[in-house]
């Protein structure tokens, strides 16, 4: 591949990088990684605030005991819709942004492999967010069965139903397209020289996590469609009536579930497996014991899924295997902690908003882990199931997990995508904001849930009022915190210090350090060499 | 100026209201509920659920354990090898010792776990032998309740939330039984094995009442059974908690542990009411058959190989 975009790179009829189309025609025919990697990365923000908004309807409601801002209805069409959105909208899309961006950068590429197929990919995405938005306008409102959609409550649903279903399947065919894709690219168009073994980590967790995607997306593309035949056209999948089985529909979506987890936690590994080496000045330790942890941590993710099922009432076996499976997994995410600790010690730390990011990833991520294993643990998780408890530990690995490596992926490679540094300053005060917040937020949901609150609850006993208003108030903090994310993004893109092409001094990073700040429309036409 | 004024002199009366109404409840309570722990799991009262309680203690302590040491070493590192004091970092990226340490501990932490939480996987499948069966179902948004078999056989009755809606919508002060409190109660004798099978007519439901270490999704058209056996009378309360729709945060579990002789006068007096209903051929055709009350059979198919 790289051969044949070689010549073409040489012969540089446009000496100037910049040969693009301008206005809105840049953006709507684009099929530059740069330009792609943008757009989802602002799409995705946006609907982080649209999600944040929603989940900030729930702590308003759940302020106090009793129903003062939305009805029950309207609540449940909130949680529902967060999830959606938060997962589909604004976690996987941002991943894909990086992707885009830092993919073809880290390993000496022109560009992604399917330019053309790669602006589609985006521009569905759009449709979809349109489409989730707008189904709380349709008679009966958003679909309020819950992000996992569990039949037969979603047949009874309204049209909000089929708008969430269309839109999941537009996501899920642009995932799938992202994530050839991005194997296409990573597998071909890796500069001479950079065998798979020396692809910088964020390049490997991808690689493994757009398989995952190739894997589960379709899987979850048929529970949906079955439920919209059960919805519409008379078949009986989940109807017992009918000889279905509403269980099957959890088993299909938790086969494609457990799996999406690891899609949205994989890839932050990889960003936080950049950073710390950078500011620890030291290399990565136990680089090929992280891609082999990586792996196994996704081919486990295959066998794991029934644990969200241990209430369903499982026999002896299936329990007794699904906790064992479980339970490994922590086997492999501890190596990689403990590799990220052992890059740390000796090193010459500095702690720049990227590095707090990902040393706040690491503490917090583990909290959630931890949790995890006691979730693990299959009489423990029936009697934590449906509680506030598994409320609190996967906001524990998603929020702190996944969104705390987005933001300190942003902060890392802000200087290259603008050519500025962004203001330090601002940059820590997000940071703590974030942290403590967060922390205020999800915290007292563990007691809440350990003393048995069901989550989904529109309202609650006199009992957990304290810990529900603590966690309000701490949602409206982290909420408006990434206000000031938003206000240091800006200020970063307008102006501020000049970067330099390796603003960090990162030395066991990809190529991406290689070329100028900000990186130019057209990089890498031809490829480098690496030969370390 | 005045108007927000007197409104915030009425809701202070409010708050010190509901405080003086939370102060006293405990005593004019109708029946009082167990929900009387902010921080952790909530009391036990069968054996199961007091090895949950234990193993979430241990459990709990191993991860401290965990979570101290390795983060221990990591503030320590984050203390002391920084740049600003002049560290010079090292320069290694392996070590195959450590790395086999730190991959083969966590799994036998694992293993162990596994091991000890094998048994009360096992103890939670465990329902034979039981003394009494009683059916639970799902409605959207009430149990029902029927005895199957055992002390109390042909006993059904449903069991609705009592809550006031004036409460629900801030209009009259909440008790400390809000949204925990029922019309009928799960009725059930202290120290006797009891089994519920448990299904749903509508969506799916759970059953869960934490204090008795139950918890069991209820499935239209499937049958799963859990079981407990209180070890103390009282009243213990639990919330549907699978999502059901518009009013699943309202229809709450209550079961009422009695002692023996207290549920005896609770049958006699169940069933002495139960035999001046005209209905009374219907109930004990349904009791010979085993399976779904026919209300159900009509609505959902059942598979028999599910109830074990």
């Amino acid at each position: 591949m790289s051969a044949v975009l070689e010549p073409q790179g040489q012969a540089g009829h446009h000496e100037d990088h910049d040969h693009h189309p301008t206005g809105w025609r840049r953006w709507l025919f684009a099929t530059n990684h740069k330009d792609i990697g943008t757009m989802y990365l602002w799409f995705s923000f946006s609907m982080l605030l649209v999600g944040g908004v929603l989940a900030l309807g729930i702590r308003t409601e759940l302020f106090q005991p009793g129903l003062q801002v939305v009805q029950p209805e309207l609540f449940n069409q909130l949680t529902t819709m967060h999830g959606i959105i938060m997962v589909f909208g604004a976690i996987m899309p941002a991943f894909v942004g990086f992707a885009n961006w830092m993919v073809p950068l880290q390993i000496g590429a022109p560009d992604m492999a399917f330019a053309r197929m790669n602006n589609l990919s985006f521009w569905l995405v759009i449709p979809a967010g349109l489409l989730l938005v707008a189904s709380f306008f349709v008679p009966g409102g958003a679909t309020a069965a819950g992000w996992t959609l569990y039949a037969p409550l979603s047949i009874q649903m309204g049209i909000g139903m089929d708008l969430a279903i269309f839109a999941i399947h537009i996501l899920g065919a642009s995932s799938i397209m992202g994530s050839i894709n991005i194997v296409t690219t990573i597998l071909n168009m890796r500069a001479p020289g950079m065998t798979l073994m020396k692809m910088p980590l964020f390049v490997w967790t991808w690689l493994i996590t757009a398989y995952l995607l190739i894997a589960v997306m379709p899987v979850l593309a048929g529970a949906i469609t079955m439920i919209l035949t059960d919805r519409h056209f008379g078949t009986a999948f989940f109807n017992a009536a009918g000889g279905g089985d509403p269980v099957m529909y959890q088993h299909i979506f938790w086969f494609f579930g457990h799996p999406e987890v690891y899609i949205m936690i994989l890839p932050a590994f990889g960003i936080v497996s950049e950073i710390i080496p950078t500011f620890s000045r030291k290399k990565l330790f136990g680089y090929s014991s992280m891609v082999y942890a990586t792996a196994s941590i996704a081919i486990l993710s295959f066998v794991v899924w029934a644990h969200h099922m241990f209430t369903t009432g499982m026999p002896l076996t299936g329990q007794l295997f699904y906790m064992y499976a479980t339970m490994l997994i922590a086997v492999p995410t501890g190596v990689k902690i403990f590799n990220w600790l052992a890059t740390m010690w000796r090193g010459s730390m500095t702690f720049e908003t990227p590095m707090l990011f990902s040393i706040g990833f690491i503490v917090v991520f583990t909290i959630g882990g931890l949790t995890g294993i006691i979730l693990s643990v299959a009489p423990l998780d029936i009697q934590l199931h449906d509680t506030y408890y598994v409320v609190a530990h996967f906001h524990y690995v998603l929020v702190a997990g996944s969104l705390f490596a987005l933001f300190a992926g942003v902060y890392y490679w802000l200087p290259k995508w603008t050519g500025h540094m962004y203001n330090e300053g601002l940059g820590k005060l997000h940071f703590w904001l974030s942290m403590i917040f967060f922390n205020v937020t999800f915290f007292p949901m563990h007691f809440l849930g350990l003393a048995g609150m069901p989550r989904r609850y529109a309202d609650y006993p006199m009992q957990f009022a304290d810990f529900n208003l603590v966690a309000s108030i701490g949602a409206f903090g982290f909420g408006f915190a990434q206000l000031v994310f938003l206000y240091c993004v800006i200020k970063c893109i307008n102006g501020g210090e000049k970067a330099k092409a390796n603003p960090w001094d990162a030395k066991d990073g990809g190529l991406e350090w290689t070329v100028p700040s900000p990186a130019p429309f057209h990089t890498f036409e031809t490829p480098p060499t690496v030969n370390k | 100026m005045l108007s927000i004024g007197k409104k915030m002199f009425c809701s202070i009366k409010r708050v010190l209201g509901y405080g003086l109404v939370l102060m006293t409840t405990p005593l004019t309570a109708l029946f009082a509920n167990d929900l009387n722990t902010k921080y952790n799991l909530r009391e036990p009262v069968t054996a199961l659920a007091r090895d949950l309680y234990f193993m979430h203690y241990v459990l709990m302590g191993v991860c401290l354990i965990i979570f101290v040491l390795v983060f221990g070493v990591m503030f320590y590192s984050i203390y002391a090898h920084r740049k600003s004091k002049g560290y010079q970092p090292a320069d290694f990226s392996d070590n195959h010792t450590v790395e086999i340490l730190w991959t083969l501990i966590p799994f036998l932490i694992v293993v162990g776990i596994g091991v000890y939480a094998t048994p009360a996987v096992m103890a939670q499948k465990d329902t034979s032998n039981a003394e009494l069966t009683i059916k639970v179902t799902g409605y959207q948004w009430k149990w029902g309740y029927e005895y199957l078999k055992g002390e109390g056989e042909g006993i059904k009755f449903l069991s609705t939330l009592t809550t006031p809606y004036e409460q629900r919508v801030n209009i009259a002060p909440k008790t400390n039984n809000y949204l925990l409190e029922v019309d009928n109660p799960l009725v059930v004798p202290v120290d006797k094995k009891v089994r519920v099978v448990i299904t749903a007519n509508d969506v799916i439901h759970a059953w869960s009442v934490p204090a008795l270490g139950v918890k069991q999704d209820s499935i239209p058209g499937f049958v799963r059974d859990s079981w407990f056996k209180a070890e103390k009378t009282g009243t213990y309360v639990g919330q549907c908690s699978e999502l059901c729709g518009k009013d699943h945060a309202f229809m709450p579990i209550a079961v009422k542990v009695l002692s023996a002789e207290d549920y005896s006068i609770w049958v006699d007096g169940q069933q002495a009411s139960f035999e001046q209903k005209p209905n009374k051929k219907v109930a004990e055709g349904k009791q010979k058959n085993k399976s779904m009350p026919a209300e159900s059979i009509s609505a959902v198919a059942f598979s028999q190989e599910e109830t074990k």
